[in-house]
């Protein structure tokens, strides 16, 4: 009786491989995707070294230069090298984009979980206050975030400007992840960790949250893309980051727009910087997705 | 009846009827990126008019994809079908265009599926549904179709049809919908009706109630039925010929009472070992067939079966082929005829028989007056607008060492008696004491302990692993948590021999559960429980939804593990037989209140209740002469709303000895007989 059922599987292989290969080999566009996006964040960081010029230096003889060997996306109205400041704005776009979207999200994610997790009365408020926040539009959310904090720089990075980018995420984060949750807590194996006596924390953290990692990761790439998109909104507005500092949302609505005629260039990199980021972003939050889903592996 | 115009012309009884459907060495296979799946291969039966085949097997048999590729309805896009015919009236159904394949299906061929709740449209009305194939497939006109689907309703034994024809699916039971697709499958006049698990999702009695009609109806309307079932009891009730399959193939054909009594096949034979019966004595063990069916992208070459199979020789290396071992009976395999002679056994019974509980044991559980209320509807600013009365007032108790079957229906409320026990819900009234001590006074810290040890095993064991943690992590995490090893180390020593128990290896402690078969789960989920050291388990429905060879290696498992480590169960089923051979004491509920508590054998040898008698009535026995002996069951009507429960005794709606007292006195659970306990005034 001890060992009778046999295994119908192959038997046991060292199938330990180091992770970072493992994930190259599952998920090759993933892979892509990963090397982009760490190309972007490598960039970011070491812009000083890598960007040609100042990012700020005003040329007013390469004024509205076309793309050439000097300047190879060209320059702005203002002879500003459009190369170096989409590098530039990488800082920008990476560390408002990334850290608003990662903040809103697992807010998001961590009060919808427990609103699913506890339920009745619980549930019914915190869903009543979600409502009431997703019926702000979000421009207006982040206006008032952006006027209650006022300038609140952390290492070179506006905070107030992530907040308020980060405070309209959350209620569209907290709605969909407890529709997620609703399904999971019901499940027997929850159940079974409240019959072994678990803390409403461990259930919550190991038997929940993994099982709604999928829409998280979905959400959270797309997040990324709309932040960075927000950022912009927010930088025209004046209340985000303003001129003359490189960030990839205010060179696509600042003044390009009055020259997209005569120097598209202007427009085009920006834009193509904002794209490349958010697909790397998506296809990858697609693949680490699929690659953290233990019935993807075999 | 006779209104009905489904006139078949009469056949003398004697002369074997001409096939209706003759499948012709079909196989069928399923392209997948690990492979070709050989789901089905080299299939051949017939089916008469009027003649009702049961196609048996284990989940992942081909029994299913059988049928569906009589009906044309097999995913396209990775099914193929490299060889056979399927003649129907003469036409290979292989060979038809889809045009002309469409308009048999619904009109000369039927499908009945197993989900009653499922595969009705919530959005249209019932005469809808049953109007609409008579309009697409007889060009009836809405009128015409109408007064015949109030016809068909009322064939299918549903009253005032007239009126519940503009009624919606959910203002129907499971039953009654049921009732609806075998109207719907009726409505053109079928040759032949393919009922795929057509009773599965349904409680005993009703489950009697429909096949009893299906059968009826086929004799009357001269129908070819093929029922695809796993229940050896209803094939042998209900059918005329039996086709057991296994790992693609079939392995025996024949006459339902040759297979039942004298099967030719070990899969057949241990297939009708291993699981408990009603007619028969109760053995302390049950026989089992050890191992899993083979992975059919490579299945053996030789007989399929033989893995797994107790006579296996050399011989059986080589492929087999179905012979005949007399007329009508056709078996694969190699050694039929030593079976035959009883020549070979290999069977074994072994195992210790459990001990008679001592009444001098120590109480672990006692239970009074348990109520649970669930309050439905209402809302913010309403109240409740309705109480379901889940569990209404019950009371038992446990000794060290018992198992307590608790039996009945979907929803009479044992279910809720377990997660009450368990503390997954709080009741509304009543007193569980766990050794001694009441569990609703008890602190953080001492209901932790509590929970320890009542532990649970559920049902279904592919939603009660988490399945993002490896095996090994699931049954870990209670070891960290309660602190019941020192060290990792320890804890994954603790591991290995837990799984050992169960019968599992050491390494598939590195499995996700995805990768296990639903037995190996539900080992895994019995080895959690185990983790905490338990004194007492609930175990909800642990083997309803294994395949019949994986129950009866649970059965036996749970049983060795109750003797070896001193548990005690709680065991929560609705397969009768099942909770005879496992249970010590045995308790009916029905609606929310216990009807009768007894010991096992005293229970079932004289039944006091007349539910439990209904219940017993109910349950079909793997025998087709006794089964074809017994009277019609008589248990009529449906389960009441437990919202609107029937006033003094719930039963009282579809008692056969209900009386005028029995609308008024709510009767108590009395101890009529020496440690038999029954809740009914009639009896004395």
């Amino acid at each position: 009786m001890a060992v009778a059922s046999a295994p119908a599987l192959p038997s046991p292989v060292g199938r330990r491989r180091a992770a970072w290969l493992d994930f190259i080999i599952a998920q090759p566009l993933g892979a892509v995707a990963l090397f982009v996006v760490l190309v972007m964040a490598l960039a970011a960081i070491f812009a000083d070294v890598v960007a040609p010029y100042d990012p700020l230096e005003i040329d007013w003889g390469a004024m509205l230069s076309a793309p050439s060997m000097e300047h190879p996306f060209g320059t702005d109205s203002f002879g500003r090298d459009i190369f170096t400041r989409v590098i530039y704005g990488a800082r920008t776009a990476l560390a408002i984009g990334l850290l608003s979207s990662l903040i809103g999200c697992t807010l998001g994610a961590a009060i919808g979980i427990a609103s699913a997790y506890f339920g009745g009365r619980v549930d019914m408020v915190v869903q009543r206050l979600v409502d009431m926040f997703l019926a702000f539009p979000i421009i207006v959310l982040a206006l008032v975030v952006v006027a209650i904090l006022g300038r609140l720089p952390v290492l070179g990075v506006d905070m107030n400007l992530v907040l308020a980018i980060a405070v309209p995420i959350v209620p569209k984060v907290a709605r969909v992840i407890r529709s997620s949750a609703l399904t999971i807590v019901t499940m027997p194996y929850i159940d079974a960790a409240r019959t072994a006596g678990y803390s409403h924390l461990r259930i919550i953290l190991r038997h929940i949250a993994p099982n709604v990692a999928a829409p998280y990761l979905i959400l959270l790439t797309a997040f990324i893309a709309q932040a960075i998109l927000l950022e912009a909104s927010l930088s025209f507005l004046g209340l985000g980051v303003t001129e003359p500092t490189p960030a990839w949302g205010l060179m696509l609505s600042g003044n390009a727009s009055d020259f997209y005629r005569e120097a598209p260039w202007m427009i085009l990199f920006p834009g193509l910087a904002i794209s490349l980021a958010v697909f790397a972003f998506n296809l990858f939050g697609d693949a680490l997705r699929d690659w953290l889903d233990p019935k993807f592996k075999t | 009846m006779s209104a009905i115009a489904m006139s078949p012309t009469p056949v003398a009884a004697a002369e074997p009827r001409r096939a209706l459907l003759a499948v012709e060495d079909l196989s069928v296979q399923f392209v997948t990126s690990r492979g070709v799946v050989r789901a089905v291969e080299r299939l051949s039966y017939t089916v008469a008019p009027g003649e009702i085949l049961a196609v048996v097997g284990e989940s992942g048999c081909g029994k299913s994809v059988s049928s569906l590729a009589i009906m044309r309805l097999l995913p396209k896009q990775t099914a193929r079908i490299p060889s056979g015919r399927i003649l129907f009236d003469g036409r290979d159904l292989l060979a038809l265009s889809d045009e002309e394949m469409r308009s048999l299906r619904g009109r000369d061929i039927a499908m009945i599926f197993q989900e009653p709740m499922t595969s009705l449209n919530p959005v249209l009305s019932i005469g809808e549904q049953i109007m609409e194939p008579l309009i697409i497939h007889l060009a009836m006109t809405p009128a015409a179709a109408r007064s015949r689907a109030v016809e068909l309703l009322g064939l299918v034994g549903i009253t005032d049809p007239e009126r519940r024809l503009d009624q919606y699916p959910h203002q129907f039971s499971g039953g009654m919908r049921q009732r609806v697709m075998i109207a719907i499958g009726l409505a053109c006049n079928p040759k032949l009706i393919i009922a795929d698990e057509p009773t599965t999702a349904l409680d005993v009695t009703i489950q009697a109630q429909i096949l009893e009609l299906m059968k009826d109806l086929c004799r009357r309307l001269d129908i070819a039925l093929i029922v695809i079932t796993h229940n050896l009891g209803i094939v042998a009730r209900y059918a005329d010929r039996v086709q057991v399959m296994y790992a693609g193939e079939a392995v025996e054909q024949g006459v339902s009472e040759q297979v039942f009594q004298t099967p030719r096949h070990p899969y057949t034979e241990g297939l009708l070992r291993s699981i408990p019966r009603l007619d028969r004595p109760r053995d302390g063990r049950l026989a089992t067939i050890e191992g899993l069916p083979p992975n059919l992208l490579a299945p053996p070459d030789g007989c399929r079966f033989a893995p797994r199979c107790p006579y296996a020789e050399a011989a059986c290396q080589s492929p087999q082929t179905l012979a005949e071992v007399r007329p009508g009976h056709l078996t694969r395999c190699g050694r039929a005829a030593e079976i035959a002679r009883r020549g070979i056994n290999g069977w074994s019974l072994a195992g210790e028989a459990a001990a008679e509980v001592a009444s001098t044991a120590p109480l672990v559980l006692e239970v009074e007056g348990l109520t649970k209320h669930f309050e439905v509807g209402g809302g913010l600013l309403r109240g409740a607008t309705a109480v379901v009365k889940a569990v209404d007032g019950v009371s038992f108790s446990l000794r060290e060492g018992e198992t307590l079957g608790l039996v009945g229906e979907s929803g009479c409320g044992k279910s809720t008696v377990g997660r009450l026990l368990l503390k997954l819900e709080t009741p509304t009234a009543g007193r569980i004491r766990f050794e001694g001590r009441d569990l609703a006074g008890l602190g953080d810290r001492e209901l932790r302990d509590v929970r320890r040890r009542i532990q649970v095993i559920f049902q279904d064991p592919f939603a009660s692993l988490n399945p993002r943690m490896t095996v090994g992590q699931i049954i870990t995490e209670p070891l960290m948590v309660y602190r019941l090893v020192a060290s990792k180390r320890a804890a994954a020593d603790r591991v290995a021999e837990l799984l050992g128990q169960v019968g599992l290896y050491g390494y598939m402690a590195e499995r996700y559960p995805h990768e296990l078969s639903g037995g190996q789960r539900q080992r895994v989920g019995i080895a959690r429980a185990l983790a905490m050291e338990p004194r007492f388990i609930v175990c909800d429905e642990p083997v309803s939804a294994l395949d019949v060879s994986i129950q009866g290696q649970i059965i036996n498992l749970l049983e060795e593990l109750k003797l070896r480590l001193g548990l005690t169960y709680l065991f929560i089923a609705h397969d009768l037989a099942v909770v005879r051979h496992i249970s010590d004491r045995v308790a009916v509920m029905y609606l929310g209140r216990m009807m009768e508590v007894a010991a096992r054998d005293a229970l079932y040898a004289e039944p006091l209740h007349p539910y439990t008698q209904a219940l017993l009535d109910a349950a079909p026995v793997p025998d087709p002469v006794a089964e074809k002996a017994r009277a019609p069951r008589t248990l009529g009507g449906e389960l009441p709303s437990p919202l609107n429960p029937p006033s003094g005794c719930v039963f009282h709606t579809r008692c056969v000895a209900a009386t005028e007292a029995c609308r008024r006195v709510v009767p108590s659970l009395e101890e009529k007989r020496p440690g038999h306990w029954v809740a009914c005034i009639n009896v004395a």
